[in-house]
């Protein structure tokens, strides 16, 4: 099952379905970075509230995505990690350290429109 | 007399020593006698009882009139489970005591130290009544002492039982309690944490945190720790989770309260705490939450 990616305004957002294959999760990534530059989004918002378990992989391109979308000129930002998640990934050493993270997408554009302020 | 008998004899009354030929009752015959006399001086026994209570000095947390009262009720149930030999009411009497003595402060030794005294007092009373009759004094006591011993026992067993059942009730207690997630302002919650932290406790901490922050929609959490006295590397790694973790839901932590000895500690054992964000205490940790969050206290008298 493929992610589908919305634009809202400048912000691209991707919302985790419950499973997803490995093939899925790097087509997500081909599409975020291609479609960050085509639509002139300044930031990306993946939503992983319906994720109940985060493997290693997962984990892994999420960072990924999270820093070739820095390298393409936009910000990213997780939202949706559930409490249990949160504590699974870090007892597996999944921190996502240098990636931004907020508890919900309203959150995330919250986040997101202050970074913005303050870059213009 | 045959030596078969003679051996069955040996077993029923011990005092049989060198087949002397004696025509000895059942146990159960000697029980109803030995209870008929605890019943007739039940006045006098109580009250040798309660002197010598009084005399060793124990149950001090009780008065008078309570340790009488009690003794009386004590001594029925002692009689009566000497009687029928059934000891199910006698331990519910003793949990019933238990739970209403150990408020008081009563110890375990109080209480053990109690029922052996009766033991002994009505052990003396039978020695005064049937010393002109070593033999029979011995099929007496053949009886009283295993049933007497199982009656202490008994007791004991209740109180220490109950005892467990306060403390066990206890520490749940304390652990509900301890482990609050305090809203102080909007978005700002506060996690003051007292007491010894076992691995248990711990994972119990991160969950109701981590559930804190998504209930309150917390940006900023303030981890109080000056109530801990101390902390090993297990707990400090997991406090290091705990703010990785929370950090995942998109919330800053603020660790306020490390002691000295703490803080050596955690030097000298090489946790990673680059990671967290530390301030000297409490205030200083909400007045930098309040930072984060954009708010500023000012004085009325500023503000005019």
């Amino acid at each position: 099952m493929e992610v589908p990616i919305l634009k809202q305004g400048e912000v691209l957002i991707a919302t985790f379905q419950a499973a997803l294959s490995d093939a899925d999760l790097e087509h997500l990534r081909r599409g975020l970075v291609q479609q960050v530059v085509k639509f002139r989004s300044r930031g990306v918002i993946v939503d992983v509230t319906a994720m109940d378990v985060m493997d290693s992989f997962a984990s892994r391109t999420l960072r990924e995505i999270a820093h070739m979308i820095r390298l393409r000129g936009a910000e990213t930002v997780i939202v949706g990690i559930q409490p249990e998640v949160a504590f699974a990934m870090v007892q597996l050493g999944l921190t996502l350290e240098d990636v931004a993270t907020a508890l919900d997408l309203e959150e995330g554009l919250a986040y997101l429109s202050e970074k913005f302020k303050n870059i213009d | 007399m045959s030596k078969r008998e003679n051996a069955s004899r040996d077993l029923e009354a011990r005092s049989n020593v060198g087949g002397e030929m004696v025509r000895s009752e059942a146990p159960s015959e000697l029980l109803r006698e030995l209870v008929a006399h605890l019943r007739q001086n039940r006045t006098q026994l109580r009250e040798e009882w309660v002197m010598r209570i009084a005399e060793t000095r124990l149950l001090t947390a009780m008065t008078k009139e309570e340790i009488f009262a009690e003794a009386t009720s004590v001594y029925d149930s002692y009689v009566e489970a000497l009687e029928t030999e059934a000891f199910e009411a006698l331990q519910a009497y003793a949990r019933n005591l238990s739970e209403r003595i150990i408020p008081r402060g009563v110890e375990t030794h109080e209480v053990v130290g109690i029922v052996l005294l009766l033991r002994d007092v009505l052990a003396r009373s039978l020695f005064a009544k049937y010393q002109t009759d070593f033999k029979k004094l011995n099929r007496i006591l053949d009886a009283y002492e295993p049933a007497a011993n199982r009656i202490a026992n008994t007791v004991a067993v209740g109180f220490v039982q109950e005892r467990e059942r306060v403390i066990r009730q206890q520490q749940e207690a304390i652990r509900e309690l301890s482990t609050p997630v305090l809203q102080v302002r909007e978005r700002l919650l506060i996690l003051p944490i007292i007491g010894v932290i076992d691995p248990q406790r711990a994972r119990q901490l991160t969950e109701q945190l981590l559930r804190g922050i998504r209930t309150n929609r917390a940006k900023v959490v303030v981890i109080d720790i000056t109530g801990v006295a101390a902390m090993d590397v297990t707990v400090a790694n997991h406090l290091v989770q705990t703010v990785e973790a929370s950090r995942l839901l998109g919330a800053t932590v603020i660790v306020t309260g490390l002691s000295p000895e703490i803080a050596q500690t955690l030097v000298t054992i090489g946790v990673d705490l680059g990671k967290m964000n530390t301030v000297g205490d409490l205030q200083g940790g909400i007045e930098q939450a309040e930072r984060l969050l954009g708010y500023k206290v000012v004085t009325l008298a500023e503000t005019r």
